[in-house]
């Protein structure tokens, strides 16, 4: 078994005040059923921590831009490292992942291994 | 002696031969504690005996204790253990009085050794399935027999067990005290880990006797309580270990006249269960909630709960759904994959418990098949008995091929 991180892109025109408490739980389930699944195939290695929405971005020469993140699409809203046999069978698990269905996505990236 | 005597010292053996060994060992030393199990057994064997030709004294504990202490005190005089390896502090010829006054058997002295012993056997250099062999002898006072019964093998395994775990418990120099402040929460995870063992191999045992069961169960409890009136170990996670085996030892009566050894909760009467130790269990449930560490032992007693409301509805299983979802990613288990399986079944509807049942693979695995042949059932009763039959084939116990026989018939 290899490792893999799920990157979860998320897309940053949602606001938040317009969620209802309804849809927020609804939203609540989809992910935790979601994750749930994935560790019923014990194929968790373990859930990163949700980000939230706010923050600062460091460039060179110093500069510092405050969040939401005006420059990009999606923004990074969580971990969940994996394990799986391959990139084919971590991909598959991917599937039916919340973010999707938000508009965002999941990038799936094999973890560096030290020989 | 009448039978009823008999009984009564049975009963006195279970209650009084670990505190006195922990004392004893307490005040000697680890590397004593054969010698003082031995002066423990036969401190029993004289009271039989006496109490044979005599009758019962008024107060037999008192008795046992002065018994005890006497054989103690000669045993060590006589191999000049006392004055010249143990104790070598001491002044070598003490009066009498002053050492009957050194092995205490007052109630505190009989906690803080047991609470002592309990960290000694949860010491993590001893092998894990020694520590509960141990656990079960020096802490509850189990006999060989009931230990090899309660494990499925024989005498012979677990005295071998037993002597390791003694030789280690030397060779590592244990001690018996309790642990810094700064080792506290790790050595109270051993401590806590061990008596879910303890409580789950009662529970979960593979063993008939049915009073033997639940005597583990409730010795586990008993350790437990050891650990919530020691004001450093009475932490949230301590209730919450608490709170789950109060939940489940709410049920057992219930679980052993149905025969249901399964993982489903919905056959069993919710009247039969132990009102009051749920009560407990909410109790220790509400002290739980403190601090920011949510154990599994957390996530369990609070599924556990779910069920011991008693109703049926789709909340109740959407709550339990999200439990278990959380309790897999601290402690995968194929059962809590399963479990899991089952609380969504009873939440979001068959056809989605079936496409994540699939993806289990569980195949070594009676219940799983068992799962699947519940899962298939009205939507394609070939496949539903199909898996039946796989669940029959692997199935480990009599018990367990009637239930499944019984749902084929269904």
């Amino acid at each position: 078994m290899k490792e893999f991180m799920f990157l979860f892109r998320l897309p940053f025109n949602t606001d938040e005040s317009e969620v209802t408490p309804e849809k927020m739980q609804e939203l609540g389930k989809k992910w935790n059923d979601w994750v749930g699944s994935i560790a019923a195939q014990g194929k968790v290695v373990n859930a990163g921590p949700r980000l939230e929405s706010t923050g600062k971005v460091l460039k060179k020469s110093g500069v510092v831009t405050d969040g939401p993140f005006v420059e990009v699409h999606e923004m990074l809203g969580g971990f969940l490292r994996i394990k799986a046999d391959n990139l084919e069978e971590a991909t598959t698990l991917a599937h039916g992942c919340p973010a999707i269905d938000q508009g965002g996505s999941v990038e799936i990236r094999p973890v560096y291994e030290q020989h | 002696m009448m039978d009823n005597d008999t009984g009564i010292i049975a009963n006195l053996f279970r209650e009084e031969f670990s505190k006195m060994v922990a004392v004893i060992s307490k005040r000697y030393g680890l590397q004593h504690i054969e010698t003082a199990e031995d002066l423990v057994s036969e401190t029993f064997a004289t009271a039989a005996e006496s109490w044979k030709e005599g009758g019962l004294p008024p107060n037999p504990t008192a008795w046992l204790y002065t018994v005890a202490k006497q054989k103690t005190i000669h045993y060590f005089r006589r191999n000049r253990i006392l004055a010249d390896k143990v104790i070598p502090q001491w002044e070598s010829k003490l009066e009498m009085a002053e050492e009957m006054a050194e092995v205490n058997f007052s109630t505190q002295q009989i906690k803080d050794s047991q609470l002592q012993m309990l960290f000694v056997v949860c010491n993590p250099a001893i092998a894990s399935e020694a520590q509960i062999g141990l656990a079960l002898r020096i802490l509850c006072g189990f006999s060989i027999e009931e230990i090899a019964e309660a494990f499925f093998t024989n005498k012979e395994t677990i005295n071998k067990r037993l002597f390791r775990a003694r030789e280690r418990l030397r060779a590592e120099k244990i001690k018996m005290e309790f642990p810094p402040n700064s080792e506290i929460n790790t050595r109270l995870d051993n401590a806590l880990h061990i008596i879910y063992l303890l409580f789950n191999e009662g529970y979960y045992s593979k063993t008939k006797n049915q009073i033997l069961r639940e005597e583990l169960c409730h010795e586990a409890l008993r350790l437990g309580v050891l650990l919530i009136e020691n004001e450093s170990t009475n932490t949230p996670k301590t209730n919450a270990l608490m709170a789950l085996m109060c939940f489940h030892a709410s049920r057992f009566s219930a679980r052993q006249t149905s025969e249901e050894d399964f993982v489903l909760y919905e056959q069993q009467h919710a009247c039969n269960w132990d009102k009051s130790l749920i009560r407990q269990g909410m109790y220790f449930l509400g002290r739980s909630a403190a601090g920011n560490e949510i154990t599994s032992y957390h996530l369990e007693a609070k599924i556990a709960s779910c069920h011991c409301t008693g109703t049926d509805t789709r909340e109740k299983w959407e709550e339990v759904l999200q439990l278990y979802n959380q309790l897999l990613l601290i402690n995968y288990s194929p059962a809590v994959a399963l479990n899991r399986t089952y609380a969504l079944y009873k939440a979001d509807g068959r056809e989605t418990a079936l496409k994540e049942a699939k993806k289990l693979k569980l195949v070594n695995s009676h219940f799983y098949f068992a799962l699947l042949g519940e899962l298939y059932k009205g939507v394609g009763d070939k496949k539903a008995i199909e898996n039946l039959r796989r669940a029959f084939s692997l199935a480990k116990t009599e018990t367990e091929r009637k239930i499944i026989l019984k749902r084929m018939q269904t």
